[in-house]
């Protein structure tokens, strides 16, 4: 279980969080939500540790992110895989090699043969394993999230964070991402936080939904409730949809 | 005050290079990768470079030297400390902070705006330690070794001058390389490649890993690296010229 506690953050004058806490539970898909520019990615690079607030903590399982030693943070750090939005795959390295780096340097006891199983096994399991030898310039941006899903699951992640997983993908590829997603939390049973502002993705997966808006938790509820919430900023971001006005009309 | 918070990021990123680094078994591959692309890659520029100035250092210092009191051979002697101490270190280093710092920078920088340094970062791996480092050592190695192919190649441009020019006989130009010839100068050639190998990887690294933006402020960090790497590298000169010699 993932904790947030108080988290604060500002860049000079502007402040982007103003005080968020919440709770990811285990084997669940939550998500994060919001308008463009209301703090989703900032306070997801909190969470994983990439950003520093200002205020506040995150706890892993107890273990806190922000006043633990380095070796503590480093074994924390460890336990997370994360999937970016451009997936951020190493451009000069084979799909197998961006796959593999993670054990490359993180396990170094572990055989070459291993390795390359634990390797193949990602990929099978995003459906890739047939462009393992490809570079990065030479696949699609689906197919580039997919290899950054795979390498974020080889090291058996006990956390996943996923920083919009369907920006810039048709609907389609967007569907079967979020498919991906939502069966590997089920399969390798990890705490998966998704930020995205995509009400497919939330009507899809989403468990447990935290709204932001003005730097704050708005609401936070189940994809089904989100439909009847009362804030009258989720109801415009919600209804921004025209399809989820549709389907509300239609119940 | 930024330019003292700017030197502060410096030195803290220095010093976050070699706190918490990683397994040592990793650099060695790292190093070995980055000292062909740093050197190399490098060695056509510096070869062209240098036998260009070694031969127009010759004519110039002969054209200059029209005297029948000052033996020929002193072309010689004025070519290989000019070399020597000034041409193969600091102006090899000087089209290296273009080549090389430009380089350097870009690559960091857009590692850093496709998000691959918080890729790194995110894996518990320390990305400076990881990244720069290993282009650290390659430059520091590297580097000096281009200078003494520089001053190599240099002195062998201002011998071929005298052997198809007129101004002096080769057996001039390599008595005066031979007179009064100072080994320590070598040595110093070597300190200052060394302290401007480091200022080349450092600042351009430095510039490139706090890139924030896109494509436009990519090549401003480029830019940035290659000002400021020069200006560190006639800072540096000028300093150990004053404490060595």
């Amino acid at each position: 279980m993932i904790e947030i506690v108080n988290i604060k953050k500002s860049f000079g004058d502007k402040q982007v969080l103003a005080g968020i806490s919440g709770r990811f539970e285990d084997s669940h898909n939550s998500l994060i939500i919001g308008a463009s520019g209301t703090g989703k990615s900032v306070l997801l690079k909190c969470i994983v540790g990439l950003i520093t607030p200002d205020e506040g903590d995150v706890f892993f399982d107890g273990r806190s992110l922000y006043n633990s030693s380095a070796r503590e943070v480093k074994k924390i750090r460890r336990e997370m895989g994360m999937l970016f939005q451009g997936g951020a795959l190493f451009d000069s390295k084979t799909v197998a090699e961006n796959v593999r780096f993670p054990l490359d340097m993180l396990q170094n006891e572990m055989a070459l043969s291993e390795k390359n199983d634990r390797v193949l096994h990602s990929l099978e399991r995003v459906g890739l394993e047939n462009a393992a030898q490809k570079m990065p310039s030479e696949i699609s941006g689906g197919m580039k999230k997919r290899v950054g899903i795979a390498r974020a699951i080889v090291m058996n992640p006990k956390y996943l964070f996923c920083d919009e997983p369907n920006s810039g993908l048709d609907p389609m590829t967007a569907i079967r991402i979020d498919e991906l997603i939502s069966e590997i939390t089920d399969d390798y049973k990890m705490t998966t936080v998704v930020v995205t502002h995509d009400m497919n993705s939330v009507m899809g997966i989403g468990e447990y939904v935290m709204f932001l808006y003005n730097g704050l938790k708005e609401w936070e509820g189940d994809s089904q409730s989100i439909l009847h919430a009362e804030s009258k900023a989720l109801r415009e971001f919600v209804f921004a949809s025209k399809i989820m006005e549709k389907l509300i009309h239609k119940e | 005050m930024n330019f003292i918070e700017n030197w502060g990021k410096y030195f803290l990123f220095l010093y976050n290079m070699v706190r918490n680094k990683e397994p040592l078994r990793v650099y060695p591959p790292l190093i070995i990768d980055e000292m062909v692309k740093i050197g190399t890659n490098s060695l056509v520029i510096v070869a062209i470079v240098s036998s260009f100035i070694g031969a127009v250092t010759a004519i110039q210092t002969a054209d200059n030297l029209v005297s029948p009191l000052v033996p020929l051979s002193v072309i010689g002697t004025i070519c290989r400390d000019m070399n020597l101490l000034e041409l193969a270190p600091t102006f090899t280093c000087v089209v290296l902070a273009g080549k090389v710092g430009s380089n350097l920078a870009g690559e960091i920088g857009s590692m850093r705006i496709t998000e691959q340094i918080d890729a790194i970062d995110v894996m518990g791996i320390n990305s400076t330690s990881f990244l720069i480092l290993p282009k650290m050592v390659a430059a520091c190695i590297m580097i000096p070794v281009l200078c003494i192919l520089s001053a190599f190649l240099g002195l062998m441009g201002g011998y071929l001058v005298a052997l198809l020019g007129d101004v002096m006989t080769p057996n001039d130009y390599v008595n005066g390389l031979r007179n009064g010839f100072r080994v320590f100068n070598v040595y110093f050639a070597l300190i200052k490649s060394v302290v401007f190998a480091f200022l080349i990887a450092s600042i351009a690294s430095y510039k490139g890993y706090y890139t924030y933006g896109g494509a436009l402020e990519i090549g401003q960090a480029s830019t940035k690296a290659v000002t400021n790497a020069v200006i560190g590298i006639l800072v540096a000169d000028l300093v150990l010229a004053q404490v060595l010699i």
